[in-house]
């Protein structure tokens, strides 16, 4: 946990901008929280979806694999049942099965790596205690940005930050 | 830890930060919390739900109907619909396809306009996606009415068992139960990941405990972190484009179950497409009703716009024109052939008993839809829900006389045969509507219509524009 000032923006404009800056004059950005995606914003703070690219990967072929697998093994090993004649081994028909779990499952993987990498289910994270949490999936652009270490430097970032159109600047809890 | 230091605005309640005051309806969404209030208000007051109840109690008993009439066909047999030992295949075959069209639809639109960058389905998405869950649910019971043996429908799963069985890979049956069960399972993920941001926005704004507790704990605890919603977009569009191929091959595998046999008016190379624009046709009429249905109750005026419905309107032309052309394709191939066993059944379908629903079904699936040419029809709402009607109307009539159109009319007149509905039929078919509306008012009432963290996204784009 880290302490953060939790500055509050009217849109994703004002919010860019003031990373823009305050990267510039070697801030360090913890956070950002916004009503909506901002594209770019994420990638920009360091996000990384590669585990639920690779989890959608591998959990998709690999299941569609033991589909596949059981399939025939099922049809040409443990029960060969001759139905009109058609070969046991019925490849063409085969892909149905895989394919359509195959997909189901590269989504469940997805989920879990989305899980995982984002931490939820998170349900008692500090930043609810911020007053200002609430308002980031409804109407404001947060930006919590790493508490300085001295009292003089903190007020210096808050004015900064009101200078850059914050229009609330809380302390809090990451 | 947590101190407000400059300025801090308190929160106000739910429902009473921006927008309309009660009793007035907004006319333009132009801000973020505009869009909270009008998608989110309704679910955290309890006023307003008088229509709801009405609606409620007629789905209720409609839904009785249809589980009673489900509890008595398992008790007495399928002996109770018209099936008879020629048309082995009737009504739950039929309503299948019709619900498993309606449900892929949903999907089909979220997903195709999401990955084609149609900013305006943030209007419409959710309602759709929400129909493809309870479609999908429906259309999985259908199957399982018609078995013989209902109570071994797992039996098309592998699974150890003492008999040392294994499913038969080779049948359709099998390629529909794993079509099903995956679609809805995909269904029901892409759906709540796609609710997760929203419920985060409930649960911000309630002011119960209760709904905080209930939003809270579906939200998983989202926190609108930038970061997250990398990830999450990332996720998101995949799954889009995941949904896309999986509801084409789901409604291609529907079609093979005709198509994968020696049936003449079956055995036809064009069903899996043709079947997948006509699930996409028959969805966006249910769309356009569910969506003109929230838009009334619901208030949504100022979210789902005529431009949405005149948008809604050129799809279904489209849509509407293939499938036209389709049948012609299959006309022409009948004759084209030159087999006497397919230009008897072409002629069936035009003259035979059946005819009558023929013609019917080729007013309500290519000519009705024809007027949406012009603007005014496309610009009326109730000409809009009218047709969507009818397309639906049609689109069942296209499902059953695809089924008794080809079983009543063997390659041998001794086994030609007509179908003669039952009260139980009819029961089953109105039931799985009734309770189609009753999972639907449920959902209205509960969870978010509209995709508000879209619609934010949105208003913020027209805003800079």
């Amino acid at each position: 946990m880290s302490s953060v000032l939790l500055a509050a923006f009217e849109d994703e404009e004002r919010l860019v901008d003031a990373i823009g800056k305050l990267r510039e004059e070697r801030v360090r950005i913890v956070d950002a929280f916004t009503p909506y995606p901002v594209e770019g914003l994420g990638a920009a703070l360091g996000a990384n979806p590669f585990p639920v690219r690779a989890a959608m990967l591998i959990g998709g072929l690999g299941t569609a694999g033991l589909c596949w697998f059981i399939e025939w093994f099922s049809a040409a090993i443990a029960f060969p049942f001759d139905s009109g004649s058609r070969p046991h081994n019925s490849w063409p028909v085969f892909p149905l099965f895989p394919f359509e779990f195959g997909v189901l499952m590269a989504g469940v993987f997805g989920l879990a790596a989305l899980l995982w990498s984002t931490g939820l289910p998170g349900l008692n994270h500090p930043f609810f205690d911020a007053r200002l949490s609430a308002r980031a999936s409804q109407d404001k652009f947060l930006l919590a940005v790493a508490m300085p270490e001295t009292t003089d430097m903190a007020f210096r970032l808050r004015d900064r930050l009101a200078g850059l159109g914050a229009d609330t600047v809380e302390e809090a809890e990451l | 830890m947590s101190a407000i230091v400059s300025g801090a605005e308190p929160l106000p309640p739910a429902g009473e930060t921006a927008g309309a005051p009660q009793g007035e309806r907004l006319t333009h969404v132009d801000t973020l919390d505009a869009v909270n209030t009008l998608v989110s208000g309704p679910l955290l007051d309890r006023r307003r739900w008088r229509r709801w109840w009405i609606a409620m109690i007629v789905a209720s008993l409609l839904t009785i109907l249809f589980f009673g009439s489900m509890i008595y066909l398992f008790y007495e047999g399928i002996g109770i619909f018209g099936n008879n030992s020629i048309v082995v295949w009737g009504y739950p075959i039929a309503n299948y396809v019709w619900w498993i069209g309606i449900g892929n639809a949903g999907t089909l639109i979220s997903s195709m306009l999401l990955l084609t960058h149609q900013h305006w389905r943030a209007a419409i998405n959710r309602l759709a996606e929400a129909m493809t869950l309870m479609a999908v649910a429906i259309a999985g019971l259908m199957p399982i009415m018609h078995m013989g043996r209902p109570l071994y429908f797992y039996w098309l799963a592998p699974y150890p068992n003492t008999m040392a069985l294994w499913p038969q890979w080779r049948s359709a049956l099998i390629w529909d139960f794993w079509a099903i069960l995956s679609y809805l399972l995909f269904s029901i993920v892409f759906w709540y990941t796609g609710l997760i941001p929203d419920l985060a926005t409930l649960r911000d704004r309630a002011i119960t405990p209760g709904k905080r507790i209930f939003y809270g704990a579906l939200a998983l605890g989202w926190r609108n972190s930038a970061r997250h919603w990398h990830i999450y977009q990332t996720y998101y569009r995949t799954m889009a484009a995941l949904a896309t191929p999986l509801v084409c091959s789901v409604h291609s595998i529907v079609g093979l179950d005709f198509a994968a046999s020696l049936m003449p008016g079956w055995q036809e190379t064009i069903f899996p497409p043709y079947f997948v624009v006509g699930a996409m046709y028959s969805g966006f009429g249910i769309v356009v009703v569910l969506c003109a249905a929230a838009r009334w109750g619901l208030d949504l005026e100022s979210l789902i716009t005529i431009r949405h419905f005149e948008l809604m309107a050129k799809v279904m032309l489209m849509a509407g024109t293939v499938m036209f052309l389709s049948y012609a394709t299959e006309w022409f191939s009948a004759w084209y052939s030159g087999r006497g066993v397919d230009r008897r059944f072409l002629t069936f379908e035009f003259t035979g008993a059946y005819a009558p629903l023929y013609w019917i079904m080729i007013f309500c699936n290519c000519i009705v839809v024809q007027a949406f040419w012009f603007r005014t029809v496309r610009r009326s709402l109730t000409a809009i829900v009218i047709i969507s009607i009818l397309i639906n109307i049609g689109m069942w009539l296209e499902r059953i006389l695809i089924v008794w159109n080809t079983l009543s009319h063997h390659y041998i007149a001794s086994m030609w045969r007509l179908f003669y509905p039952t009260l139980w039929d009819w029961l089953i078919l109105f039931g799985s509507l009734g309770f189609f509306a009753f999972l639907y008012l449920l959902f209205a009432r509960f969870f978010p219509v509209v995709s508000i963290h879209e619609v934010r996204e949105l208003v913020h784009r027209e805003a800079i524009r």
